[in-house]
């Protein structure tokens, strides 16, 4: 997508200066990364180590050193899996549906004209809304006893538990993250909508493409970078999703998510050892997803800054 | 004014007056005219000297919350814990990760003298009173009488959930339980199964070892009581997230029929009209002709092993749990003494009606509690997921394949 194509010789070679410049840069980053080293590989390292034992919180003399038998009696367990699918279809289907919304909304917030801010700061209220926050009023909404959801929509009855069901509360909570994260979508979206040249839409309209035709052939081919990073962001936050099911269902009727199930076994039932093999199992999944659509999709992260 | 406030607040803390920090749960709110300090945060002004103060700090508001704060503080030695307030049902948790400062033999005798056996029972692990009792709670039955006189229903006599769920759905009324996915409905089927004779598990001092018992006649009379209220008309409409709150709404309406509920329900109506029209009788019995057995609750005081005063916890807390402090928290709170003789008292007698009093008296006396081990929030847990919601449980298959299941868990065979 880039014009600006780096001849093989210019690559090559690297000057003095390049060279000291990277060296700067090193040492610029050097705290920033020693503190990152501190606070995130150590806690990493710690919970690989913790999730080969038997251990609770509450009766640390009986820890027990197991090798992968966590690892073994998660992935045999049905729970798990239970766990993995739930985690997956909110994530396809919020990520689909915030994709579609947010590109309605992006499209919306580029090209209008009059009270450019007060559209734009509406749109993006949602995002700036504390998710639990968030979580208690979708909750109240589908509530049986004081919602309104039942009350508007004509094709429910007014005594319908919106919780009281596996699919009916995942769409709850599907609603809920939908609404709170289709801003932080469309944000991401107006960025790669800014960058498609005026002059290539023009010549398209002069060339005569109709407005579909230019929406799939000009504009999504030019902004892939954009939407691609905005997939793979929301991707990898709607699979950590813990907040809105905390709220709405405590992960009652199966709607529980991986992360849920880890905080269960780590912070409500104190087992150190299944719940840190848990919060492993869950960062790579986390790192699979990140990779195959990075690998998949060819996204350049670098490009979708502007950076190259 | 409000600097000479913070002085004295100041001068409390590093002067040579301790401050034990005694943490509560979160007691009903007050009533609107009440002045001072209410609840627990009374008791702790009353009982503090010029040796000591007592400050309070409020925990979360279920128990389950209740136990991860105190344990993970407690867990990392955390020495501003002196006193606690804790549910009975993790006194085996605490007491065995050794959470709690022990009480020697002289202490635990002047703490549980006088102290209703389901109080010291909730108190006891491995035969050692751990923490002291402050007060006792129990469900009983609460009913219309309109309700009951309707359907004929004879309350002075024991009743039976098949009785009082027949009656509500001939009336067009409900019965409101507790069976949202929290600990509070492994409270109502452990009553059920306490109830028809049963446990959910036994040889508790076995820790993760012990012996799953749902595959059996009481698991299965138990699974048979809540089939029935989930499939009748009387379940109220939200039956699987329904708790101790959810149920008071539509209990004072019309509509109402039955509650099953702890004391604090009697202050809840006691100001409104609608009291003239509610009863109370024993918990209703799971099998005809076998006597119930009421959940039985409270808080015990506990010391925390990491405090730095001991001794002056100790000392505050034979304040804290005399019958003197006993009698003006249930007159304040409807949370009921756990010393025999408190009831007794002129100042309840007149605050409860007097039959009520007995009854929950009784009820506490010969309460089904919940079976004390190390692995309770485990066994929860683990309940929960063949249990919840009340509308799948299957009398054929429920207890069956539960008891399997919670049996995998405790031994780390299987998450929940």
């Amino acid at each position: 997508m880039t014009t600006v194509t780096a001849t093989p010789a210019l690559a090559a070679k690297t000057s003095d200066r390049t060279r000291a410049e990277n060296r700067l840069g090193w040492k610029l980053v050097a705290p920033a990364v020693v503190m990152m080293l501190l606070v995130t590989a150590y806690p990493m390292f710690r919970a690989l180590y913790l999730s080969l034992f038997r251990y609770r919180l509450t009766a640390p003399d009986d820890r027990e050193f197991t090798g992968i038998s966590n690892y073994v009696s998660v992935l045999t367990d049905s729970l798990w899996w239970t766990d993995v699918f739930n985690t997956v279809l909110i994530m396809v289907a919020t990520v689909a549906v915030e994709l579609v919304i947010g590109f309605a909304f992006a499209m919306v917030m580029h090209r209008i004209i009059f009270a450019k801010g007060i559209v734009r700061t509406s749109i993006l209220i949602p995002y700036g809304i504390i998710t639990v926050v968030s979580a208690f009023a979708w909750q109240f909404a589908f509530s049986l006893n004081n919602g309104f959801v039942n009350g508007w929509l004509p094709f429910v009855g007014d005594d319908y538990n919106w919780f009281g069901g596996r699919w009916s509360a995942i769409f709850a909570i599907c609603v809920s993250e939908i609404w709170k994260t289709t801003p932080f979508m469309s944000l991401l979206l107006l960025a790669g909508l800014s960058q498609i040249p005026e002059e290539m839409l023009e010549a398209a309209k002069v060339d005569g493409a109709t407005w579909w035709q230019r929406l799939f052939r000009v504009i999504l081919p030019n902004m892939k970078a954009a939407i691609m990073v905005a997939v793979l962001f929301r991707a990898l936050d709607a699979f950590r999703i813990f907040d809105n099911i905390f709220v709405m269902t405590r992960g009652a009727q199966d709607t529980e998510s991986v992360s849920f199930l880890t905080y269960r076994q780590v912070i409500e039932q104190f087992e150190l050892g299944v719940g840190s093999a848990l919060s492993v199992l869950l960062f790579l999944s986390v790192l699979l997803i990140a990779f195959t659509l990075v690998k998949l999709f060819k996204v350049d992260l670098a490009s979708a800054r502007g950076e190259k | 004014m409000a600097l000479l406030g913070f002085a004295v607040a100041c001068g409390g803390d590093d002067s040579s007056t301790p401050t034990l920090t005694w943490y509560i749960n979160p007691d009903p709110n007050p009533p609107p005219d009440f002045e001072g300090a209410f609840g627990q945060a009374g008791i702790a002004e009353r009982c503090s000297t010029d040796r000591y103060t007592i400050k309070t700090e409020l925990l979360p508001g279920s128990a389950s919350e209740q136990r991860i704060q105190l344990a993970r503080r407690l867990a990392a030695d955390d020495s501003s814990i002196d006193l606690m307030s804790l549910d009975p049902v993790f006194t085996a948790e605490f007491s065995d990760a050794e959470f709690l400062e022990p009480y020697s033999d002289e202490e635990q005798a002047a703490l549980s003298e006088d102290v209703l056996q389901g109080a010291i029972d909730g108190a006891t692990w491995e035969d050692s009173l751990v923490v002291a009792p402050l007060w006792a709670n129990t469900q009983v039955l609460w009913y219309r009488k309109s309700v009951t006189d309707a359907a004929g229903l004879d309350m002075t006599q024991p009743v039976t959930w098949e009785q009082i769920i027949a009656a509500a759905s001939d009336n067009d009324a409900t019965v409101g339980v507790q069976a949202n996915r929290y600990e509070g409905y492994v409270v109502w089927i452990n009553a059920l199964i306490t109830g028809a004779g049963g446990s959910i598990i036994t040889d508790v001092e076995e820790g993760s070892d012990a012996a799953v018992t749902l595959d059996t006649e009481a698991g299965t009379a138990a699974a048979r009581v809540i089939e029935n209220l989930a499939s009748s008309r009387a379940a109220m409409a939200d039956l699987s997230v329904s708790n101790e709150g959810t149920v008071l709404g539509p209990f004072g309406e019309e509509g109402g029929g039955f509650i099953v509920n702890w004391t604090f329900v009697y202050n809840n109506y006691a100001a409104g009209d609608v009291i003239d029209d509610i009863g109370w009788a024993r918990y209703p019995a799971t099998v005809e002709g076998e006597e119930s057995r009421p959940p039985i609750g409270g808080i015990n005081i506990g010391i925390g092993a990491f405090s730095d005063h001991p001794e002056l916890a100790k000392e505050a807390v034979a304040c804290m749990t005399s019958e003197e402090q006993q009698i003006q928290y249930a007159v304040e709170t409807a949370n009921m003494p756990a010393r025999e003789s408190a009831y007794e008292s002129a100042e309840l007698n007149e605050q409860f009606p007097q039959d009520l009093l007995e009854l929950w008296r009784e009820s506490i006396e010969t309460a089904g509690p919940r079976p004390a081990t190390p692995y309770w929030s485990t066994v929860v847990n683990a309940m929960l997921g063949g249990w919840h919601p009340a509308a799948s449980v299957d009398p054929e298959s429920t207890p069956a394949g539960s008891d399997e299941f919670v049996a995998d868990v405790l031994s780390g065979d299987a998450l929940s």
